[in-house]
C-alpha cells in the first residue's frame, strides 16, 4: 500500500476482538488494513490509515466536516461503517491537488480550516460536476457543509470565481 | 494551503502511539454534595486510570481570576456537568463507555436558576449577594436630568445565551517530557493554560509547557476552558506516565464548556422633542453561571458599551454579573457588548417611535461628534466621520426607498412581510482601560542563520488570519519577502508573553509590537531607522557568520500611548484606545404561514482604521455578522436545571450556506497612529450589530416588540398574538 | 440471511441508525445486514403505470433521474430538502419508511401518491399500502425477518401537488411540520409529519378539502386537523405552533384554490 499519509500509522484505535479485512480503492490506490466490523470509515481513515483531513464536526451527519466521495458522490464518513465502503472508490481530501484548491484561498473560503477539508471536497465535486447548476444553486448543493468562521460568502465567491475562470456561470 | 490539503496537524491530528484516551465523568446536579461515587460493572476496571480531586498535585482550582472554579469538583458540585473525575484507557470507545457507567451521587440542594430575582439566603454560594462583580458608571446627575426631561421612554431587553460551535471540538493531549509536564491543543492563550497549570501542578514555568496546535475556530470559547481540559489532561498523564488525549466530542463540548451570558438590558431614556437625548439610565444583568470564570469583564464591556456611540451628559449604567447554578458562562466574540447594544439599539428605535421620528434622524442628531464624551467620559478626538459611516450604510441599502417600498408591500401582501432595521455601534479595540498597560506584553522579532527572522508571539491561528497579518506586518517593516518572516508556533518555552488572542487585539496591539521589535532588530544591527530589504538580510547573515555572537532577537514591550487616561475606582476617562464604528442594514422577510424569518440582505459598513489585507477583514465581518445573524434568529437552548438539553448540531441550530444572504461589505478608513499600520481591532464588532438590526427590521416589518432573542418562528408567533390581543382590546 | 439471523438489523444509508455511533455501545454489538451488498434492490424503474423504487434507492437517484420531476414532482421536492446533499447521497427511500420516524421527509410524499410497500420474507411477498403501514410511534407492519424490498408508486393523474417542510433552517433540519397535499381523481390526500406520533393522513381535512367549502379562516383547517393528529412539544417546537402552522399552511395552501 502506498498512500500518502499526514504521517505514520497511529495507535488510536487499537485493535481488541475480531477484525475484517477492509479493501477499497483509496485516493486511487489500492488499499487494505484491519478494521474493528463496527468501525466507521472516519476513523479507518484518521486513526488507522492517518488520513486526518477528514474531521469529525458532531458524529452525526449534521456539519460534513468529515465528507469524503464514495464512487464519485460526497458523503458523510461518519455514517458509513467501513465495511459498507467496501470495495468502493474513496476520495479524501489529501487527494486533490493544490492547483484546484487555489481559488479557495484566495476567495477567503478558509479561516480556522476545520471544516475546509469537507467544504473543498465538495465543493470540488460541483466544480467537476456543473450540470448540477442547471437544477441546484451554489448554496444549496452546499448546504451540508457549516462553516462558523466565514458566513459562507468567502465559500461561494471562491466557487463562482473558479467557475468564472473556466467560463461557466452558476447562480449562488 | 495546509488547511485546504488536509495537512494541517490539529490536536486530534497529530501522529500519536501509545497514548491513552482520556474520559470526564460529570455531575449529573446543579447544585449539592457529592456523597459517593459507584463505578458501574461492564468495563474491566483494572485497565483504567482513575484521577479524583486527591491527585491534584496543588491547589485544586483552575485560576484565571479566582481560584473558586475547582478542577475536580471536591465534596461539592453547583452545575450539572461539572467534572468530577478523570478516566483513561487506551480505546477512546471504552473510555466514554466507560465514563456512562460511574455514578455520582448527589445530594441535592435548590439551585440557582433565575438570574434576575433576589436571591434568598440559602440561594446564597458567591460573597454576601452572589453578585461575581458590579459595576456602576456615573457621569453627572441622572435622576436630576430624568425628572427635566419632556419625555421618559422605558424600555426592558433579554437576549439568549450562545454556543461557539467551533468546528473543532476542544481537545488537549499531555505528556510527560522528563521534568517538564507538556500540553498540546486548541486554545486562544497558551499563557492563561499556564497560568491555571502553575498552582494546579504545583510547578514553574520551567516545568509545563504549553504549545498551541493549530486551533480550528475559537471564538472566545477556547479562551478559559482549555485550561480546564489542559489541567485534566496533565492529571491523567502525570498518573497514567502515558501520554493522554482528551478530545471531547460534540454533545460534551456543548454541554460542559462556557457559553455567551444571558442577559437583561434595562432604559430609561429622557429626550427632548427634537431628539435630544439628555439622560441614559441602563441596567444590565448578566447570567454568570456557576462559577466567575471571567464575568467580571465580560461585564465591564458590556457596561462601558451600554450606552452607545451617542452623547449624552447624564448617564447612569449599573451593571451585575450574577451567579447562577448553570454551566459557566464566559468569553464569547463581543465579550458583552452584543447584548449591551441589543438592548441599546431596539431601544433607540423605541425611543424614535415615541418621539414620532424617524430613526435614523434619532441617531444621527445623537451620534457623537469629535470633541465630544462618551458615557465613561472619553473625549472622542478620532477624526472619523461618523456620519458618513452611516449614510454609507443608507446608500448601500438604499434605506429610503426600500423603507416605503416595504411599507407600500406590507400594506397589500398579507402573507409576505418585509422590513429594513438599523443599529449603529462602537467596539473599543485591545483590553479595558489599563488592562494592555497591567499585561505587559512582550513580542520578539528573532533573526535567523539564513538572514530572515521568525515572529514569536502568543498570539494563536484560528482563523482570523494572524500569521498573514503578522508575516505582512514584518515584511513590510523590514522590507523582506513574505518567504523571509516565519511565524512562531506558540509554545511558552519558545515565544513571550504577548497576552492572550482575544479583545480584537491581536493585528491591532501585538501587531504593533511586531513592528516596534523590527525596529528593535534593526537597531541591535545597527543599522539607521530606514534601512530595509537586502541590507537586512546582508545584516542578519554577518551577524551569525561570527559565530561568538548571542541570537539576534528584537524585542518590543507595551507602552500605553499618552492620550489614554483611566480611573479603574471610577470607571472614568479613557476606556479604550481606539474604537471601530460601524452601522450595518437587516433587511428581512417574514412568511406569516410559518412565521419564519429570513435575512434577504445585509448591509455593513465600519470605520476601522486601516485595512491590513481586504479579504481576511472582509472574512472577518461576514463571518462576525453570520453568527449575530444566527444569534438573533436561530439559537435557541433549551434548558433545564441550568444545563443546555440541545447539545446536538441538530437541535441547536447554526445556519447553512441556504440560510445566509451575501454580507455586503464596505471599509471606511482612518488611520490609528498607535494600531499596527494604522489598524483598529475587527473581531468583535460585527458581531454587535446584528440582533439589534435585525429586532428593528421585525418590528418594521410587523409592528412587534421585539425585545428579546432570539425570535424564533415560535416566539414571532407569540408576539404577534400580543399585539394582536393588544388590539382586539 | 434474515431468516437465520432475525434479530440482524438492515443496514441501508445508514443516515439514521449511525447518528452518534461511538456513543451507542449497544448498537456497535449488534448484527447488521449490509443492504449495500445486494445490488439487485438498488435500482429503481419506470412501469406504464407506476415508479418502482428499490429497497435501496436512495433520495439522489431521483433527484437525477429527470422522469421523477416530472410525474411525481413530490419526490424531488422532498428528496430535495432530505438533509444535504450528503444525506441525500446515502438515505434510501424504504429506510426512511423503516426508520418509522414522524418527522420523515420522504414517507409523507409517497404516502401522499399512495405508494405501496413491497415486504419480503423468505416466507412470503407482501404489499401493504403505505397509509396502512403504521400502527403506533415507529410500529409498523414489519417483521424482524422481513424486508422492503421495493416501493410502488403509483402513476396516476394529479395536480396541485405540493410540498410544505417547516424545519428550524432550510437544509439539515427535522421537520417541525410536513405537510404532502395532492389532489387525486378521486379527492385530496393529505398527509401529515411531524404532528403525530407517526407520519398520517388526514382524512378529515381532505374531507374538507373535498367538499369544495371555502374555509373563511385557518380556524377551520385546525379544527380538521384536530381530529386527525395529536401535536406535542418537544425539543424542537411546541404543540400550538405546529397545530396553528399547519393549518395555515392548509388554509394558504390548497385551501386558498377555492372549489
Amino acid at each position: 500500500m502506498s498512500q500518502q499519509t499526514n504521517g505514520p500509522v497511529r495507535g488510536d484505535l487499537p485493535v481488541t476482538g475480531d477484525t475484517i479485512i477492509f479493501r477499497c480503492q483509496l485516493n486511487g490506490v489500492e488499499t487494505e488494513i484491519e478494521v474493528d466490523p463496527a468501525e466507521r470509515l472516519l476513523d479507518t481513515l484518521r486513526y488507522r490509515l492517518s488520513l486526518t483531513g477528514t474531521k469529525e464536526g458532531c458524529a452525526e451527519g449534521e456539519c460534513g466536516a468529515c465528507t469524503v466521495l464514495m464512487d464519485g458522490l460526497p458523503v458523510n464518513s461518519c455514517l458509513i461503517l467501513s465495511f459498507q465502503a467496501a470495495d468502493r472508490q474513496i476520495d479524501t481530501v489529501e487527494s486533490l491537488d493544490e492547483a484546484v484548491l487555489a481559488p479557495f484561498l484566495e476567495g477567503g473560503a478558509t479561516q480556522c480550516g476545520a471544516c475546509t477539508p469537507g467544504v473543498v471536497i465538495t465543493a470540488n465535486w460541483l466544480l467537476e460536476n456543473r450540470d448540477l447548476l442547471d437544477t441546484h444553486r451554489i448554496r444549496e448543493l452546499m448546504a451540508g457543509n457549516l462553516c462558523r468562521c466565514t458566513g459562507y460568502d468567502g465559500i461561494v465567491d471562491s466557487i463562482e470565481a473558479a467557475l468564472k475562470a473556466d467560463g461557466a456561470g452558476g447562480s449562488a | 494551503m495546509a488547511k485546504l490539503t488536509g495537512r494541517e496537524l490539529y490536536v486530534d491530528d497529530i501522529p500519536s502511539a501509545d497514548h491513552l484516551w482520556g474520559a470526564t465523568v460529570r455531575s449529573p446536579s446543579a447544585r449539592g454534595r457529592i456523597t459517593g461515587v459507584d463505578f458501574g460493572s461492564g468495563v474491566d476496571w483494572s485497565e483504567f486510570v482513575v484521577v479524583t480531586a486527591e491527585d491534584i498535585p496543588g491547589r485544586n482550582a483552575v485560576f484565571l481570576m479566582e481560584y473558586d472554579q475547582p478542577a475536580l469538583a471536591d465534596g461539592y458540585v453547583r452545575h450539572i456537568h461539572e467534572a468530577v473525575l478523570l478516566l483513561a484507557h487506551p480505546s477512546r470507545e471504552t473510555a466514554r463507555r466507560a465514563a456512562k457507567l460511574v455514578t455520582v451521587h448527589v445530594e441535592t440542594e435548590s439551585p440557582v436558576l433565575d438570574f434576575c430575582a433576589e436571591p434568598s439566603t440559602e440561594d446564597i454560594q458567591y460573597g454576601p449577594d452572589n453578585v461575581f462583580k458590579r459595576i456602576l458608571i456615573e457621569k453627572d446627575d441622572v435622576e436630576a436630568a430624568l425628572a427635566a426631561a419632556p419625555i421618559v421612554v422605558e424600555g426592558e431587553y433579554f437576549t439568549g445565551s450562545q454556543e461557539h460551535v467551533y468546528l473543532e471540538t476542544q481537545g488537549m493531549r499531555a505528556h510527560v517530557d522528563g521534568d517538564v509536564v507538556v500540553i498540546q491543543g486548541s486554545m486562544q492563550c497558551p499563557y492563561y493554560v499556564l497560568k491555571a497549570l502553575k498552582p494546579m501542578l504545583a510547578r514553574d514555568e520551567s516545568e509545563i509547557r504549553i504549545i498551541q496546535t493549530p486551533t480550528g475556530g475559537g471564538f472566545g470559547g477556547k479562551e478559559e476552558y482549555p485550561s480546564m481540559i489542559a489541567g485534566h489532561a496533565a492529571l491523567l498523564a502525570l498518573k497514567s506516565g502515558r501520554p493522554v488525549k482528551l478530545i471531547y466530542d460534540r454533545w460534551e463540548d456543548m454541554a460542559a464548556t462556557t457559553k455567551r451570558h444571558p442577559s437583561r438590558v434595562r432604559h430609561r431614556t429622557g429626550v427632548d422633542e427634537q431628539g435630544r437625548l439628555l439622560a441614559q439610565d441602563i441596567e444590565v444583568v448578566l447570567d454568570g453561571g456557576a462559577y466567575l470564570t471571567l464575568s467580571p469583564v465580560v461585564l465591564s464591556r458590556a457596561v462601558i458599551h451600554a450606552a452607545g456611540p451617542y452623547a449624552c451628559d447624564a448617564v447612569r449604567i449599573d451593571g451585575r454579573a450574577m451567579l447562577t447554578n448553570a454551566v459557566p458562562f464566559g468569553a464569547f466574540r463581543g465579550f458583552g457588548a452584543p447584548q449591551a447594544f441589543f438592548g441599546l439599539e431596539r431601544h433607540m428605535d423605541v425611543v424614535a417611535e415615541r418621539l414620532g421620528m424617524d430613526p435614523v434622524e434619532f441617531r444621527r442628531i445623537n451620534l457623537i461628534r469629535d470633541g465630544q464624551q462618551t458615557a465613561t467620559g472619553q473625549t472622542i478626538k478620532d477624526g472619523v466621520d461618523r456620519l458618513e459611516v452611516l449614510d454609507s450604510a443608507l446608500r448601500s441599502s438604499d434605506w429610503t426607498a426600500r423603507r416605503a417600498e416595504f411599507d407600500r408591500q406590507n400594506a397589500d401582501d398579507p402573507l409576505i412581510k418585509r422590513g429594513l432595521g438599523l443599529a449603529m455601534v462602537h467596539h473599543g479595540a485591545g483590553f479595558t482601560g489599563n488592562g494592555e498597560l497591567m499585561l505587559q506584553s512582550v513580542v520578539h522579532v528573532a533573526g535567523t542563520q539564513e538572514g530572515g527572522v521568525e515572529v514569536r508571539t502568543a498570539s494563536v491561528e484560528m482563523g482570523q488570519g494572524m500569521t498573514t497579518i503578522f508575516t505582512q506586518l514584518a515584511a513590510d517593516r523590514l522590507g523582506l519577502d513574505a518567504d523571509s518572516v516565519a511565524i512562531a508556533q506558540p509554545d511558552t518555552h519558545r515565544v513571550p508573553n504577548s497576552g492572550p488572542s482575544v479583545a480584537s487585539r491581536t493585528s491591532m496591539v501585538v501587531g504593533f509590537l511586531v513592528e516596534q521589535a523590527c525596529d528593535d532588530l534593526r537597531r541591535q544591527l545597527g543599522l539607521a531607522d530606514d534601512v530595509r530589504g537586502s541590507a537586512v538580510t546582508e545584516a542578519i547573515k554577518a551577524w551569525y557568520s561570527d559565530s561568538s555572537s548571542a541570537d539576534l532577537i528584537g524585542e518590543s514591550t507595551y507602552e500605553q500611548p499618552h492620550h489614554i487616561d483611566w480611573d479603574e475606582e471610577t470607571y472614568l476617562g479613557d476606556a479604550y484606545g481606539a474604537y471601530a464604528w460601524a452601522a450595518y442594514v437587516a433587511e428581512v422577510e417574514v412568511d406569516l404561514r410559518t412565521y419564519g424569518t429570513r435575512v434577504t440582505n445585509f448591509v455593513a459598513v465600519q470605520e476601522i482604521g486601516r485595512v491590513l489585507n481586504e479579504t481576511l477583514a472582509r472574512g472577518q465581518i461576514q463571518g462576525g455578522v453570520a453568527q449575530g445573524i444566527s444569534w438573533a434568529l436561530l439559537e435557541d437552548f433549551r434548558w433545564q436545571d441550568g444545563a443546555m438539553q440541545n447539545c446536538q448540531l441538530t437541535n441547536y441550530i447554526i445556519p447553512t450556506s441556504d440560510d445566509l444572504p451575501p454580507i455586503q461589505v464596505e471599509f471606511l478608513e482612518t488611520p490609528y497612529p498607535f494600531g499596527a499600520q494604522g489598524s483598529k481591532g475587527i473581531g468583535e464588532l460585527p458581531m454587535d450589530g446584528p440582533g439589534p438590526a435585525i429586532a428593528n427590521a421585525l418590528a418594521h416589518a410587523l409592528g412587534i416588540p421585539a425585545t428579546a432573542i432570539p425570535i424564533t418562528p415560535e416566539r414571532l408567533m407569540g408576539e404577534l398574538d400580543s399585539i394582536a390581543a393588544l388590539e382586539a382590546s | 440471511m434474515m431468516a437465520e439471523e432475525p434479530e440482524a438489523i438492515p443496514l441501508a444509508g445508514g443516515t439514521d441508525l449511525l447518528v452518534h455511533w461511538p456513543a451507542h455501545h449497544e448498537a456497535r454489538e449488534a448484527t447488521y445486514v449490509d443492504l449495500g451488498r445486494i445490488p439487485e434492490i438498488r435500482q429503481h424503474r419506470w412501469t406504464d403505470d407506476a415508479l418502482i423504487l428499490g429497497g435501496t434507492t436512495t433520495y439522489w437517484d431521483l433527484i437525477r433521474d429527470p422522469r421523477s420531476a416530472k410525474d411525481l414532482p413530490l419526490l424531488v421536492d422532498a428528496a430535495r430538502q432530505v438533509g444535504a446533499v450528503q444525506i441525500q447521497a446515502r438515505g434510501t427511500w424504504a429506510g426512511n419508511i423503516a426508520n418509522g420516524s414522524p418527522a420523515a421527509d420522504g414517507v409523507p410524499v409517497l404516502m401522499a401518491y399512495d405508494a405501496v410497500v413491497v415486504v419480503q420474507s423468505e416466507r412470503d411477498i407482501c404489499e401493504i399500502p403505505l397509509s396502512e403501514f403504521y400502527f403506533g410511534y415507529k410500529k409498523m407492519l414489519l417483521a424482524d425477518d422481513q424486508l422492503i424490498t421495493s416501493i410502488r408508486v403509483p402513476l396516476a393523474p394529479r395536480t396541485n401537488h405540493r410540498f410544505d417542510k417547516v424545519g428550524s433552517r432550510r437544509a439539515q433540519a427535522i421537520a417541525k411540520v410536513g405537510l404532502a397535499t395532492v389532489r387525486a381523481e378521486d379527492g385530496w390526500r393529505v398527509v401529515a409529519a411531524s404532528l403525530a406520533p407517526t407520519v398520517c393522513r388526514c382524512p378529515a381535512v381532505e374531507a374538507l378539502l373535498d367538499s369544495g367549502k371555502d374555509a373563511d379562516t385557518p380556524a377551520s383547517f385546525e379544527t380538521a386537523l384536530a381530529a386527525d393528529v395529536s401535536p406535542i412539544d418537544d425539543i424542537r417546537s411546541t404543540a400550538e405552533y405546529r397545530r396553528r402552522v399547519a393549518a395555515r399552511l392548509l388554509f394558504f395552501g390548497p385551501g386558498s384554490l377555492g372549489s
